[in-house]
């Protein structure tokens, strides 16, 4: 924006600012966010509007699909991500901020710290005199009424006092433009994570505004959090902090940010199942043993946490975690039992327990509350039922909010005889007509739309109070109307810009500036659960593969006989049925294009064992235990297998279609191994990654050429040259042999050339010195035969096999000789896979149990 | 009155799993020590652990009872733990029933009116709401509701409705599990002593009045010439009524005898629910089956012999602990 020619320049943003705010309608039952009720731009809206005003509308479409595109590849959801169902939502973001200037929040900021500070000191309270109670300033019900009270936590005095680590509010405007505080978040809040991937993406949407406006940063929020909770470390000796995520795994509706927060916070992500306790102290089961675990950072639910005393039939917790914990051994943030304060009911006895507690007022009001288990309380609800929202007291309630004069009839009979009968367990709240700003229309060109807004706002412990972060996870609601916002009914998030009048921090969290003695070469702390699905990441990458190679073989081969059933055809099918990638075919039905024929089946349906679909189900699902080591294009990668799967699942595939499809997934499959070779660096966890792969191309190989050999029948002109194909050799065959294939080059290729990557020797010599490698490293001998049968194989007499005649393979000892030496082969390769999962793996399946005894 | 002689009691509660496999790692929690009381001493009490323990720790838990945990970080295939104490119990039973307060009155101090309440009301709402096993409909309230008429004292509505479920449910060990639910209880109208009691609660608290659960053994006597039997007994639970006035507040029933605990019950715990207290709770890793085989003797001291075989056994049992 240059002052050339002011005038002409007003003029046309006049017009076009009315453009923008064509359907944009203002209410006076709703604040404005951006703007006055005269209708003017608010002043710190104002530069932001005037850019939006001038982007060329086609340069805005391409800044909507940049969005798109970075949830997309980013995988950013909010749901599960390999979910059995197949259901996953991507995040929905409006790229327009919600600006807030620098004023404003720092009054807001300091509401959020103080409601901090304040529900700590009554979770300190609660879990241990009772003061609040005994002075009746809270309802026992409230507290011993919950089953978010966790009385084994009662008399625990948390590290530093700290029970509250994290703490999130979600807060919301009125009509006047005052902020109110909507609902308290103390369990384990969630959204920072999203708040902060939504910045990434905003602050590169709107690049210009972002450094003009001086947007407070977030990264100083972040750093707060990691030395709040490094500080309540119980280091001993030279003990470093040993700060770990736990989360409840892929199936928690915020894995991705569990995922995310790991890598940017650089705190291990680990399940239950990777901690242990022994005596009084907790760790981490890793490839070297145990290491001492100072700080859980839990994005799991308290009541989860400890099944021997706590909720006993989970498998996701710690046992025996309470115990470490009342030794004050570590730091549990949030504290267990902590979640009990996100109860509606409670808010309303919030003021009068600050000004107790501190001789303070609260700085930001709450929505008007009136908690049922107080006689005036519930007339008011009974007499104002219209007016107000109705939710559960306790958070471990399932039950939705009711707006009362949307419930009628019988439902509205039912729910009021429910709150008489037990008045406790309800909570009213006054409807609030949430303020409103501007998304931008994706239907229209260039138009505001006014959407409800609010915001949630977060705060971390540090050793100097409550940090809050400038900023937060803004959502509106998808509808003009919309009452709730709520991301799991299909709310979209905004970020959320506070400006600054000083200086604007420079820190970043993303290139830290470190010295040599911070340089990290191996991979410290690598989880025995990260080690053992990243095996099985290299196992089910290298079966989809082998499986995808036979089906395009077997397809292409069916598709050139115009879909009869030849010798070739025959042969290829009785092998894949040997191997398992193909179920037991029935014998004549006859195969039809577009029909649900076994081949097509064997691709596509997930529910069939041995399926390409179930293999690439089993693949993402241990890709998606070890997303936070996996990078972001290696990430891509896996998600675009993924929307290939679900897009064929709904779609009738032809058998050419599925050769397309086949193709598809094979170049996906290469750039995998792409990221695997070449991006990943060579620690412990890669090498278990490649050995996984190694011993499922071994095993493919070596029971292919075996069953191979062992067949009747094989006489066909074209067997050997789909057995070349099927392991991608046929144009090394071809560029050495100008002819025909026949069975001693081919085996020759196949078994015994130690420069082929897809021959037996090849993958059974690296395999061999990865374990000569772990004899090293790890002082570990795995005891395998794979070295002794490899020298026999080496010694084959090849000359044996020559003058071999086409098909009579069966009737020639010496290749039932080597046959028997490949299935050795392929047996030692099982031996080394159970040995490696005794000795280093968890056994994600081998779950703990509860015991009982009267 | 007549005078307070205390009765004394040997006890030894044994519990054996037999885990048919090695269990690698092992955590247990034990609520099997017994609780001080105004009318019960504690003689002497002894935890004995097969095999060794490579961890422990002795506490209390949040409602006051005696808590023990126990870790196994070695493979075991087994796992015995034996408690024996000596306790004296002295005569407590409650008169006057009729003179607690009534119902309503009590139900009303303990609602909430924020104005401080009384320290042992405030003690008492602890168990007066939901709990794990204790889930409250209204339904619960009405099947109690014709034992509490208007201005029933509270002792006299309890006892009514312990006699109500003694009368109308059937002592089934088949017919349940630890985890069948209160309303399931009542509408089979079948089960065991912890359902009596989860059962009995529920009502009290679904009518706004407090009740925990007791756990503990009881006396029972052999057929008349027969000997005592090792191991015949099993523990059992009851439930206690808030009665402000009464004793140390609150007062035990219990549902499955239809009587009023006096001396010939043994307490160890109080809580909530069973949840809070159950005698033996862990979790393993590995392991087949984890059937535990539960053994509890009690024997009057002054009345007779300790049953024949006991005294080996009790003296056999430290010293054959073996080091894993």
């Amino acid at each position: 924006m240059s002052g050339c020619e002011p005038a002409l320049q007003n003029v046309n943003s006049g017009v076009m600012a009315r453009t923008l705010l064509a359907i944009y309608p203002q209410s006076p039952r709703r604040f404005d966010e951006m703007l006055t009720s005269d209708g003017e731009v608010r002043p710190h809206w104002r530069k932001f509007f005037e850019h939006l005003d001038q982007v060329d509308p086609e340069e805005m479409r391409r800044r909507l699909e940049f969005v798109d595109r970075r949830i997309q590849e980013n995988g950013v959801t909010y749901n599960v991500y390999a979910d059995p169902s197949g259901a996953d939502r991507p995040w929905a973001l409006d790229p327009l901020p919600l600006i807030i200037p620098p004023e404003e929040w720092a009054k807001v900021s300091a509401a959020v710290a103080q409601r901090a500070k304040v529900l700590n000191a009554m979770l300190a309270d609660l879990y241990g005199e009772q003061k609040l109670l005994a002075d009746g300033l809270l309802p026992p019900s409230l507290v011993f009424g919950q089953h978010g009270f966790l009385w084994p936590c009662h008399g625990i005095k948390p590290i530093g006092g700290t029970w509250l680590h994290n703490y999130a509010v979600d807060l919301a405007r009125s009509p006047d433009g005052k902020w109110w505080v909507i609902a308290d978040r103390t369990q384990a809040p969630s959204g920072a994570g999203y708040a902060l991937e939504n910045r990434l993406v905003v602050s590169q949407v709107f690049p210009d505004m972002f450094r003009d406006l001086n947007v407070q940063h977030l990264a100083d929020f972040f750093h707060d959090q990691q030395d709040g909770l490094a500080a309540l470390a119980p280091v001993e000796g030279d003990e470093q902090p040993h700060i770990v995520l736990l989360t409840p795994g892929p199936y928690n509706e915020t894995y991705f940010e569990h995922a995310y927060l790991s890598r940017y916070l650089g705190f291990p992500l680990v399940e239950g199942q990777d901690l242990t306790v022994r005596g009084d102290t907790l760790y981490l089961k890793t490839l070297h043993g145990l290491e001492r675990v100072h700080v859980i950072l839990r994005r799991q639910d308290d009541d989860y946490c400890d099944p021997l005393e706590l909720r006993g039939a989970s498998a996701l917790g710690i046992p025996g975690l309470l115990n470490v914990i009342r030794a004050g051994r570590v730091t549990v943030a949030n504290a267990l039992g902590s979640g009990m304060l996100s109860s509606g009911a409670i808010m309303g006895f919030l003021p009068a327990i600050c000004r107790k507690l501190f001789g303070e007022e609260l700085l930001m009001p709450a929505v008007g509350t009136w908690w049922c288990g107080e006689k005036p309380a519930l007339e008011y609800v009974k007499k104002n039922f219209d007016d107000l929202v109705i939710k559960p007291s306790y958070p471990t309630q399932r039950m939705d909010p009711v707006f009362g004069f949307e419930l009628k009839g019988a439902a509205r009979v039912d729910l009021l005889q429910r709150i008489e009968a037990r008045p406790h367990a309800y909570v009213a709240q006054e409807m609030v007509n949430l303020s409103q700003g501007p998304t931008w229309s994706r239907s229209h060109e260039r138009r505001l739309l006014a959407r409800p807004v609010g915001l949630r706002a977060y705060a971390v412990a540090t050793s100097s109070g409550y940090s809050v972060m400038p900023g937060g996870l803004a959502r509106v609601a998808t509808g003009a109307g919309t009452r709730i916002i709520s991301m799991q009914r299909g709310g979209a998030s905004k970020d959320a810009w506070v400006l600054t009048d000083g200086p604007v921090s420079a820190f970043t969290m993303l290139k830290p500036s470190l010295g040599v003695r911070d340089l990290v070469r191996e991979g410290a702390n690598l989880s025995s659960r990260v080690v053992e699905n990243l095996f099985w990441l290299g196992r089910y990458s290298e079966r989809f593969d082998d499986s995808a190679r036979l089906l395009r073989v077997t397809l292409g081969r069916l598709v050139e006989a115009g879909g009869g059933r030849t010798p070739v055809v025959a042969t290829i099918l009785e092998l894949g049925k040997q191997l398992g990638v193909l179920p037991k075919p029935e014998e004549d039905t006859p195969v039809v294009a577009g029909s649900d024929h076994i081949l097509l089946e064997a691709i596509y349906d997930p529910k069939q064992p041995g399926s390409l679909a179930s293999n690439i189900r089993s693949l993402l699902w241990s890709a998606t235990h070890v997303r936070e080591r996996l990078s972001l294009d290696h990430w891509h990668s896996l998600n675009r297998l993924q929307r290939e799967q679900q897009a064929a699942l709904k779609a009738h595939p032809t058998l050419t279609e599925a050769i397309a499809f086949l193709d598809r997934v094979l170049g996906v499959s290469s750039s995998l191994t792409g990221f695997a070779m070449d991006n990943m660096t060579r620690d412990d966890g890669w090498r278990f990654l490649i050995i996984g792969r190694n011993l499922e191309r071994l095993s493919f190989l070596a029971k292919t050429i075996s069953q191979f050999v062992r067949m009747p029948k094989t006489n066909a002109p074209g067997n050997l040259e789909w057995l070349l194909e099927l392991s991608d050799s046929i144009i090394t065959y071809r560029s050495r042999y100008s002819r025909l294939p026949e069975l001693l080059p081919v085996l020759d290729l196949l078994v015994f050339d130690d420069s082929n990557p897809h021959g037996v020797v090849f993958q059974a010599s690296m395999l061999s010195r990865y374990l000569e490698r772990m004899a090293r490293d790890l002082d570990d001998y795995s005891g395998s035969n794979l070295p002794d049968v490899l020298s026999r194989l080496r010694a084959f007499d090849l000359a044996s096999l020559e003058d071999i005649p086409l098909g009579e393979y069966v009737n020639c000892p010496s290749c039932l000789e080597l046959a028997d030496l490949l299935i050795e082969l392929d047996r030692s390769a099982v031996k080394i896979s159970e040995w490696l999962g005794m000795r280093y793996f968890t056994h994600v399946g081998d779950v703990s149990r509860q015991t009982m005894a009267l | 009155m007549m005078e307070k002689e205390p009765v004394r009691y040997h006890v030894v509660h044994q519990t054996t799993y037999d885990y048919g496999g090695n269990v690698s790692l092992s955590q247990q929690q034990l609520h099997l020590s017994p609780r001080i009381l105004a009318w019960q001493r504690i003689v002497e009490q002894n935890i004995e652990v097969t095999p060794t323990p490579t961890w422990r720790r002795d506490g209390d838990d949040a409602f006051g009872n005696p808590v023990t945990w126990i870790a196994f970080h070695v493979p075991h295939d087994s796992l015995r733990i034996s408690s024996v104490m000596s306790v004296e119990v002295i005569p407590h039973l409650p008169e006057n029933l009729e003179t607690s307060m009534p119902w309503e009155e009590l139900r009303d101090r303990l609602a909430y009116t924020a104005v401080p309440p009384e320290p042992e009301d405030l003690d008492a709402t602890r168990f007066l709401f939901e709990s794990a096993h204790v889930r409250i409909k209204h339904e619960l309230a009405d099947y109690a509701a014709d034992c509490f008429p208007p201005e029933t004292p509270v002792l006299v509505g309890a006892e009514a409705l312990m006699a109500k479920i003694f009368k109308e449910f059937k002592f089934d060990p088949e017919a349940t599990t630890v985890s069948t639910p209160v309303m399931e209880v009542l509408e089979k109208k079948r089960g065991v002593c912890q359902d009596f009691a989860h059962l009995m609660i529920a009502c009290l608290r679904a009518l706004g009045l407090s009740a925990r659960y007791v756990s503990g053994y009881l006396l029972t006597r052999p057929p008349p010439g027969k000997p005592r039997l090792i191991g015949a007994d099993a523990s059992h639970a009851w439930v206690s009524v808030y009665a402000p006035g009464f004793g140390d507040n609150w007062v035990d029933f219990d549902p499955t005898n239809n009587l009023l605990p006096n001396t010939e019950h043994i307490t160890i715990a109080v809580g909530r629910d069973f949840g809070d207290i159950s005698p033996l709770r862990g979790i393993i890793l590995g392991g087949g089956g984890a059937e535990p085989e539960v053994e509890v003797t009690v024997t009057p001291l002054d009345e007779e012999e300790l049953p024949e075989g006991l005294e080996e056994r009790l003296s056999t049992l430290p010293e054959e602990a073996e080091k894993p």
